[in-house]
């Protein structure tokens, strides 16, 4: 039997397999930003000798040693503490909590300490720190393995949170987000890991701050970010055979946000359909709502539709594909948009 | 009471310089409070002064203090000036942060001093953090992190001590063990009686009492476990009994604590018992009171200082958000 192929020692040339997994891809932005720079360091529960287990760690501690990948125990808080003080004192810290609702034993540190030192500190301490975390539903598990907590962090000053829907930008952010002096919530749509995209790497760079327009169109807009990117240009491309042109923005970067790309399609189309994983109430689809209806009043046809989970705990299997928005949601939200 | 005979008259008298300023400060802190010249509340350490000093002494000029919301103290051991300390508790333009982080929140990078943390616990594994750093780099610096007797029941003290333990990382944890946690007796709340030091071994960690109102005791204590850190040998977990003069913050006045209870511990001063000892050891009256007249006049020109700086310009509000220096896209 042959050794096994480490991700981190084999460069993704976009031809092998049909191109490169969104997982591969973050596995080589991991590999690449080490390489670049021995300040970066990456550890979380089990991303060391295992490899992380959606496999985007996996080779790292083998190619850069295990002071630079290494396992850490179960113990969010500790995770995101030491990372600040990691980062404090010049290491580039990039940790990985595993599942999203993993992630709020952390949300004292990541709120209280991470957000805030810069501030308290007059701007002398850089925190430099990346929080990767797998996130969104869709592989049949339940609640703390599925949920979006995406507007958590949107929500406080001092963070940077993006999320990418491709592989191509999946490594170009993550690279962003690791060269950035802020702490940035990098937010993975874990049921996009496998999905591949005809892409070399390094793909161009990205800046955290810029969404980018997927498909053009004339009648909608559609805005979407992470996993919800693919629904939106599903329903984009059924939408032709209603005789509709739908635009879809992956808006991809929730803190900074692009307000510019987001206005400008809402006011070249005059109707904007949002659509996020995410529980209705307060969630991020309200902001892009409102960002619309304050920049781009006066050019709406119609009020912004909003195509979102439930307000319900994230269910199990058996109900997942009722509460994720899927492309008939989004298409019945465009139909209403176009009817007014 | 046994004194070390190693430790130098110098040393003494520095640690009771320090102790005689934070005492001093935190009084006229007080005082400013009650006049209505500091708002928002504060946490004084009157009554636990020497551990900031004793640890204050023995730590190398790089090492890092973590301090909690009840911090003055130690940012006055670590030489933070106390004009910028006295402006940030008032709010003003001259303080540390410029009046942007108020008492819970003093820090001060050039001096070591890597703030002050009013989330409880929630500093024990940033301080492991900053020692995991110092071994990775091997800088020999280690990281002091100060916390209450409260702070040994929320998970990141468990969190941050087990893994500074697997990690055998260069950090020192410091219980100030006052005996209450904010109005609850820590007894009352605690599966132990000792409540840092009993834990110690469910990390394989030696446990350590020691009396936290003995100056020199701290010292001594501060220098053999900064040793252990800097030679590679791990983390130590100190459990330091101590007393606070007053209640948990200005708006309590510790009523709840027993009359004897108090007179037992005002009676272990730490500030007035040092200055016995000193006296005792044959130092003179006059050199004594010749560090306290230069305390008292650096206090009063301090707070004089802060008194006469002007409120801080609103902008800075919207300021250091990010590392652009502003709060980009949101205002």
């Amino acid at each position: 039997m042959s050794a096994p192929v480490r991700l981190a020692e084999s460069p993704s040339t976009g031809t092998a397999r049909g191109g490169v997994s969104l997982a591969e891809a973050l596995n080589r932005a991991l590999a690449d930003a080490m390489a670049a720079d021995e300040r970066v360091v990456v550890y979380g529960e089990d991303v060391g000798k295992l490899g992380g287990v959606f496999r985007v760690t996996d080779g790292l501690a083998e190619r850069f040693g295990e002071q630079r990948c290494f396992d850490s125990p179960l113990a969010e808080s500790g995770i995101v503490g030491t990372a600040i003080g990691m980062a404090m004192f010049g290491l580039r810290p990039v940790v990985e909590l595993q599942f999203d609702g993993f992630s709020y034993p952390a949300f004292n540190q990541v709120v209280s300490h991470l957000a805030k030192l810069r501030y308290r500190s007059q701007g002398r301490l850089d925190l430099p720190v990346v929080i990767r975390i797998p996130y969104g539903g869709g592989i049949g598990s339940v609640e703390h393995h599925s949920e979006s907590p995406e507007v958590y962090y949107a929500h406080t000053a001092g963070l940077k949170v993006v999320t990418p829907s491709t592989p191509s930008d999946a490594y170009a952010l993550l690279r962003a987000a690791i060269d950035c002096p802020d702490p940035v919530v990098f937010l993975e749509p874990k049921r996009r890991y496998w999905e591949r995209e005809d892409v070399t790497l390094p793909s161009p760079a990205v800046a955290l701050g810029s969404a980018a327009v997927r498909r053009e169109g004339r009648d909608v807009t559609v805005l979407a970010y992470g996993p919800t990117v693919p629904v939106a240009l599903a329903a984009a491309e059924e939408a032709v055979g209603e005789g509709w042109s739908v635009e879809v923005v992956d808006v991809r970067s929730l803190s900074p946000l692009d307000e510019e790309t987001i206005v400008a399609s809402a006011r070249r189309t005059g109707r904007v359909v949002v659509v996020q994983e995410a529980p209705r109430l307060a969630g991020y689809g309200a902001e892009l709502a409102a960002v619309v209806g304050e920049g781009a009043f006066g050019w709406l046809e119609a009020p912004v539709q909003r195509v979102t989970g439930f307000d319900t705990p994230y269910p199990p299997a058996r109900f997942e594909g009722w509460y994720l928005p899927d492309a008939d949601r989004v298409l019945d939200a465009i139909a209403v948009a176009m009817a007014y | 009471m046994r004194t070390d005979p190693s430790v130098g008259l110098e040393t003494r008298l520095a640690l009771y310089e320090t102790m005689y300023r934070i005492r001093t400060f935190e009084k006229r802190a007080y005082d400013l409070f009650l006049s209505g010249l500091v708002k928002g509340t504060s946490h004084l350490s009157l009554g636990q002064e020497a551990i900031a000093a004793g640890f204050g002494e023995a730590m190398r000029e790089d090492d890092w203090s973590f301090a909690t919301y009840r911090g003055h103290a130690h940012a006055l051991a670590r030489r933070v000036p106390m004009a910028a300390i006295m402006g940030e508790l008032m709010g003003r333009a001259c303080g540390l942060m410029a009046g942007k982080g108020g008492s819970m929140h003093l820090t001060s990078v050039e001096h070591h001093m890597m703030g002050s943390y009013a989330i409880v616990g929630a500093h024990l594994p940033i301080a492991a953090g900053a020692a995991l750093t110092a071994q990775q780099l091997g800088t020999g610096q280690v990281a002091v992190c100060f916390f209450g007797d409260g702070a040994t029941n929320i998970g990141a003290f468990h969190e941050a001590l087990n893994l500074a333990a697997v990690w055998r990382l260069p950090v020192v944890f410091v219980c100030e063990n006052n005996l209450y946690m904010e109005y609850t007796p820590i007894a009352a709340v605690t599966a132990v009686p000792r409540p840092a030091a009993d834990r110690a071994s469910a990390y394989g960690l030696e446990p350590i009492v020691v009396d936290g109102n003995d100056a020199d005791v701290v010292l001594e204590t501060a220098a053999r476990v900064l040793d252990r850190a800097r030679s590679g040998e791990g983390p130590s977990l100190v459990e330091a009994l101590t007393y606070r003069h007053g209640g948990h913050s200005r708006a309590d006045p510790g009523k709840y604590r027993p009359d004897d209870e108090v007179a037992t511990w005002l009676a272990r001063d730490p500030v007035l018992r040092y200055r016995e000892r000193l006296l005792d050891g044959g130092l003179e009256a006059g050199v004594i009171e010749g560090v306290e007249r230069a305390v008292d006049d650096a206090v009063a020109e301090a707070t004089e200082a802060a008194r006469s700086s002007p409120p801080p310009d609103p902008d800075l509000l919207y300021r250091d958000v990010f590392a652009d220096g502003g709060a980009s896209w949101r205002n």
